[in-house]
Formats: structure tokens, C-alpha cells, sequence
């Protein structure tokens, strides 16, 4: 056990709490039953508060064995096994994951407790659906829960942020493919009615699609993007079927960059050198896995480019016919001049039954912001109201300044989650810095 | 717990009843701030401060009384204080300090003792259990409310600039001591600032008034500066002011003060 200060990857809210590595649900539950304030925390990749808890315990699991995959794509891992890591197990043998956020540098435990999505959310939908079942350990008790047993803590769990239980390891069930290779059509749109109406038309037909937004244009331009959308290739779209895991980063930002690098000039210059350098039309191209699921992880620690003051990532999801929220929450951004780096806008399909679950059927939008500008705060408090006033919701695993006021309004079924919470967790235990933040679990 | 931007929902804040301290109390309770205790001298004048914390969105504010005249009552107030502020404390402001009237105070040795313990004392028992509460807490902040006139000591307020520095410097090393516990310490040095204690002097060159200040601290929050300069051009001003020869520097401030 060690004091160590923890923040999330945006860098911002740094905590001191106290670390405690554990390999079995007997060391969990004892972990659990020593302190008065505890939270798990996997790979730190969530933006803000989550996963830490300021003069507290913060538990790391080193359970993160992967079983055997049956003849189904079913398969038991353990919670502090890396995406990463299982995709090393899981590709040569012909499986992948049916979710994959943005970086595969993240626990399963993470990506049960934000209920990650992937750009195939329109199809398959969140983390949560493909999981069978987990054993989860709580300051009451060690279960197996499954939609079936004890659904209530089962969908609580999912995207609970770590509040009901400490996830120990979880049944997962995978996606079968045949090669290492994605299949990509990129198309370029002038504007961002064109690309939106584009994506309303054409992603059923495509497993994967999502679209990179330019923030800063306004007028005409408002919104250009680059829509890239695809599936994995079949043993018939490749000249030769390999099946390679991914490769580590090759590059490293090895020092914290100036906290002003990454300003309205030097980030409109990317945007617009990336929105040139893309194709206009490009049709069934071969890509690699790793370039086209986690672009970013092929640079470390990047979230050092940031500078010491560090930065938000703001994501909000509106209902289905709110696209014109997607164009205002642009446009209000565009027109403060804030930097902000390539937006991601994506569609949604179906919610996940757990309370806290971020994705709606609809809109989603992902902003990096970097912290700095005096007039950030209340662009970001404009932009909540604009979303609530769609009836949408900001995602939580990366969030670094919502209200508690605006928690209540954005996730109706808060009291739902508190009700099993309580169930499970009567004297509050598990909690965080952004739980205390945002009173998830009572004031 | 404060946000991505340095904006607290809980808020200690010593001399709650200062001018620059009401000031930055209604900033922080138009952003996050919700819980709010405001400690000072006058039960009156912290009331009023009080109305005007809860009238610009705090939901939560309670008073606590001290002198800061009398160095023993530090810990009481400061444990008080958090007492009342409840489970985590995100901000603590020390804005404890007086002007004091150096043509009377400076060859009467109760009235300078008296000065420094105000200025200097008072404040440096209360950060001691500020901090230490803090780092038990594992993360806060603390903004220390300093003065220009820390940076160069001038013969009209040298008593003031003097026990002022005291602080400052106290404060640049007990920031740096706070490395890795998860508390950070803010110093802020204003200029003139046109307020209740400089009511009736004449304005010196960059003067300015408590919103601006509160404004400067708000976004050096944000910021993490070590140092809050207001108005920020004075981190300028005072690097050229540092190294004046001494007879050029009393020319410049006998000026200013007269």
C-alpha cells in the first residue's frame, strides 16, 4: 500500500488516496471492508474523477487472467485485463471484441463501469450486451449476477461507475472474424448537414461507422467532416488472411508539452491540414485494426500535448430528430473561437437497460477541449442546457464539471441506481471523487 | 470536489467579510460553489455577506467568529470551520490581513506587534492546521490573499508590505512542501485595490477593484498559477519595480503615496 496523487487522463483534479493491489475476491472484499472510502481503478483512461477518491483507498486489480474461448466466442476474464491484452489472446484465435471504445488501453472492469461504446453502437450496441455474466464483489457480499440473476445489480453495475461492487471477472461473449483487416470507405463532406444526412441514409449498411467533425469552421463550412465507415474484412476481401495482434505504441510524448501548445491557431492548422490531407471519396480500402479502432493509441501518454493545466472531453448523446442540437452545440462552439480538437459524431442505436447507461438512440458528439480559456466554463454550462433542453445526457466517464442539479435532470433513472446502490452498499463505501462531485450517491 | 476548472462547491473562507473576499465568494457561488463558510470579526458584516453568497447560488452558507488578533484561537476557527463545511473541503481563502496606520502604529511597539500578528501570525497558525487538514483529505486548495506591496517593501506601508512578505514568502515554501499531497496553495498579490481598507487614498498607477481581482483569482484557479498577479500586468511592472536602485525605487513610491 502507497499514497499515490491520481488523476483521470485529462489531467485535471489530481487526488491523493491511498493504492491497494488485489488478485482474488477474497482480497477485494478485504479491501473493501477496511477502508470507509474505496473505488477500483483500471488503466486511468476515463477523462475526469471517476476512478479516484481523495483520501480514500484505490484498488487495482491484478486479476486479468483470460480463459479459454469456446467454440461459441464465449469466454472468462478477468476485470483488470486490458482490451489490449485480451485482443493479443483473442484475434489468432479469430475472435474480437464486440465493443471497442477508442484506445484498447482500458480494463474490462472500466469498460463495464462507463459501459463503453464502439463505432458499431448503431448495430451492436454498448459493452453490456455482450456480457453474459460477472462475479462482482460488494461491501455485502460476492456474487454472479447476469441479466437473469439479480438483473437489478447486473444493470446497475453496468455503467455504475464502479459504485456498486468491484468487478472481479466477467463471461464475454465475442465477435468471430476471419482476418485482421477492416474493409473502409472514407468519404469527405463539405459541411455537416451533408455528412449528417449521409450517416441517417447510409450506416445500417455498415458494422463500424463514425465521422470526424472540424469545430472551428463556421458558415458555409460549418461542421466539414470526414466520414469513415467499414467491417472486417471477409478471407475473400484479402490477398492473404493474417490474424496479428496489435502492436505497442512506437511513439511517446515524453514530456509535458507547454500548456498553451495546443491553441485556437495550432489546432485549427491540424484541423485543416487533416481535413486536406483526407480523401475525398475512397472506397474499400484495407486497414488494420489498430489504425482504424485506436488511432490514438499509436502515440503514448498523448494526453500530455495538453500541457500541465490539462484538458476536458465533453460527450453528449440527444434523442433521435434532435440533429439540429448536434449543429447548435457546433455552432455556439465555432462561434466562442474555443480550440477544440476533431470532434467525433456518431449514431446511436438502442439504450442499455442500466440506469446509468449513457447511449440513447440518436446523436453522440465528443469534444476535447483544452483547459485554459476564461470563457470554457460557461460555453460547456451552455452547451448542458442546450443538451437537456433535447432531452439528452452528457457521458459520465468523461465528465470533469457537470452540476449535480444537471445529473438529476440528464439521468432520470438516478434514483433507480441509488435504490440498488443503498441494497448493496448501505453505508456508501464505494465512492469516488466525481460520485461525491456530482452527489450520485446522495449529498 | 472542485471540476476540471478549479471551481469549488465547498468553500472556507477566512475574513469572509473582506471586500476582495466577498468578492471572490459570489465568482465561485455563481459557478459550482454550494457550501459556503464564511469566518470574520463582525457578525454583522458577515451576515451581509452571508445574504449576498446565498443570493448568488450558494445553497449552504454559516459564519464562525474570530479575532485575529489572538493567534490561539487559529485551530478552533479552522476546525470549526471545516466542521460546518461537512465531509470534503474544495477551497479555503485567507484573506486575514489590515492596512493598519503606519504614522501610529510604527513607534508604538503594542500596535506594531499587533499589525504583525494580524498580518502574519494569525494567518501562519491557521495554514499550519489548513494544511494539515488538507493533506489528511488528500486534495484542496488554499488561496492566499497577498499584496504587491510583499514584493517590494516601501517606506510609507512598510509595516503592511513587511508583515505581508512575511507571509508570501512563508507561503512560496509551504506551496512547494505541498508537492504530491493533492493541496495546492495559490498566493494572490493585487495591487491597489479600491475597497473599504483603502477607502479615501487616492488611486496609484494600476489600481483596481475587488470583481477585477476576483475575476484574475477565479481564472487562476483555472490556471493553477502559483502566483495570481492582479492586474496580471503587474508580474511585469514589479520585475522592472524589484530591481530599481533604492534611491530611484523611494522616488517612484513616495510618489505613488503621496
Amino acid at each position: 500500500m502507497s499514497s499515490v496523487l491520481l488523476s483521470g487522463w485529462g489531467r485535471t483534479m489530481p487526488s491523493v488516496a491511498t493504492l491497494r493491489t488485489v488478485s482474488s475476491e477474497e482480497e477485494i472484499a478485504a479491501a473493501i471492508a477496511a477502508s470507509h472510502a474505496i473505488i477500483a481503478r483500471g488503466l486511468g483512461r476515463s477523462y475526469g474523477d471517476p476512478a479516484q477518491v481523495s483520501g480514500g483507498t484505490v484498488l487495482c486489480s491484478q486479476m486479468s487472467d483470460v480463459g479459454p474461448i469456446d467454440e461459441d466466442g464465449v469466454l472468462q476474464v478477468g476485470a483488470g485485463a486490458s482490451l489490449d491484452q485480451l485482443l493479443a489472446e483473442c484475434i489468432p484465435q479469430g475472435w474480437f471484441l464486440p465493443v471497442t471504445p477508442g484506445t484498447r488501453q482500458v480494463t474490462i472492469g472500466g469498460a463495464i463501469a462507463a459501459d463503453v461504446h464502439g463505432k458499431n453502437h448503431h448495430v451492436d450496441g454498448s459493452f453490456a450486451r455482450h456480457v453474459l455474466a460477472m462475479r462482482v464483489v460488494t461491501p455485502t457480499g460476492v456474487a454472479t449476477i447476469s441479466p437473469d440473476e439479480d438483473g437489478e445489480l447486473f444493470w446497475a453495475t453496468m455503467g455504475g461507475l464502479g459504485l456498486t461492487g468491484v468487478v472481479a471477472s466477467i463471461t464475454l461473449k465475442l465477435l468471430k472474424i476471419d482476418t485482421d483487416q477492416v474493409v473502409v470507405d472514407t468519404q469527405r463532406f463539405a459541411n455537416l448537414d451533408e455528412v449528417m444526412s449521409e450517416m441517417t441514409e447510409g450506416d445500417a449498411d455498415y458494422r463500424y461507422s463514425v465521422a470526424w467533425v472540424d469545430c472551428m469552421t463556421r458558415g458555409a463550412n460549418l461542421g466539414r467532416a470526414v466520414l469513415t465507415r467499414g467491417d472486417h474484412a471477409r478471407a475473400s476481401d484479402v490477398d492473404s488472411v493474417s490474424l496479428r495482434a496489435p502492436t505497442a505504441a512506437r511513439l511517446k510524448v515524453p514530456f509535458d508539452a507547454p500548456s498553451g501548445l495546443l491553441n485556437p491557431w495550432t489546432i485549427r492548422a491540424f484541423n485543416e491540414a487533416w481535413f486536406r490531407s483526407s480523401p475525398r471519396h475512397q472506397v474499400a480500402k484495407l486497414e488494420s485494426f489498430s489504425s482504424f479502432f485506436h488511432p490514438l493509441d499509436g502515440v503514448g501518454d498523448w494526453n500530455r500535448l495538453y500541457g500541465r493545466r490539462g484538458f476536458v472531453q465533453y460527450q453528449f448523446c440527444v434523442p433521435e430528430g434532435s440533429g439540429d442540437t448536434v449543429r447548435r452545440a457546433i455552432e455556439h462552439l465555432a462561434s466562442s473561437g474555443l480550440a477544440s480538437f476533431l470532434a467525433v459524431l456518431k449514431r446511436f442505436g438502442p439504450s442499455s437497460p442500466g440506469p446509468l447507461s449513457f447511449p440513447m438512440p440518436g446523436w453522440t458528439l465528443a469534444l476535447d477541449l483544452p483547459v485554459g480559456p476564461a470563457t470554457l466554463p460557461q460555453v460547456l454550462d451552455d452547451l448542458d442546457e442546450l443538451v437537456l433542453s433535447a432531452d439528452g445526457r452528457v457521458y459520465l466517464a468523461k465528465d470533469a464539471r457537470l452540476s449535480p442539479e444537471k445529473i438529476r435532470a440528464m439521468y432520470p433513472r438516478l434514483d433507480e441506481f441509488r435504490e440498488v446502490k443503498n441494497r448493496v452498499d448501505p453505508e456508501h463505501k464505494l465512492t469516488s471523487d466525481l460520485a461525491r462531485r456530482l452527489e450520485l450517491v446522495g449529498a | 470536489m472542485e471540476n476540471a476548472f478549479g471551481q469549488p462547491q465547498t468553500v472556507v473562507v477566512l475574513a469572509g467579510s473582506s471586500d476582495i473576499a466577498r468578492a471572490i465568494t459570489k465568482k465561485l457561488c455563481a459557478a459550482r460553489a454550494q457550501t459556503v463558510v464564511l469566518a470574520g470579526r463582525n457578525q454583522e458584516l458577515l451576515d451581509e455577506a452571508r445574504n449576498e453568497a446565498l443570493t448568488n447560488g450558494a445553497s449552504r452558507v454559516d459564519t464562525v467568529i474570530f479575532d485575529a488578533r489572538d493567534p490561539s484561537n487559529a485551530e478552533r476557527t479552522v476546525n470549526e470551520s471545516f466542521e460546518m463545511a461537512g465531509e470534503v473541503v474544495d477551497l479555503v481563502v485567507l484573506a486575514v490581513g489590515v492596512l493598519g496606520d503606519q504614522e501610529r502604529f510604527e513607534n508604538d511597539a503594542t500596535l506594531a506587534a499587533e499589525m504583525a500578528t494580524v498580518n502574519f501570525t494569525w494567518p501562519v497558525a491557521a495554514l499550519a492546521r489548513v494544511r494539515s487538514l488538507l493533506v489528511t483529505q488528500g486534495s484542496g486548495r488554499i488561496v492566499v490573499i497577498s499584496s504587491v506591496a510583499a514584493v517590494r517593501v516601501r517606506r510609507a506601508k512598510y509595516l503592511y508590505g513587511g508583515t505581508k512578505a512575511g507571509l508570501d514568502r512563508l507561503c512560496i515554501g509551504l506551496a512547494d512542501s505541498l508537492e504530491g499531497t493533492g493541496v495546492t496553495l495559490q498566493i494572490v498579490r493585487p495591487g491597489h485595490v479600491r475597497s473599504k481598507m483603502t477607502s479615501g487614498m487616492k488611486d496609484p498607477p494600476f489600481a483596481t477593484g475587488v470583481d477585477d481581482v476576483a475575476n484574475d483569482v477565479v481564472k487562476g484557479l483555472a490556471d493553477r498559477r502559483a502566483v495570481i498577479w492582479s492586474p496580471p500586468i503587474l508580474r511585469y511592472v514589479f520585475f522592472a519595480l524589484r530591481h530599481l536602485p533604492a534611491p530611484l525605487w523611494r522616488r517612484v513610491t513616495d510618489e505613488a503615496d503621496r
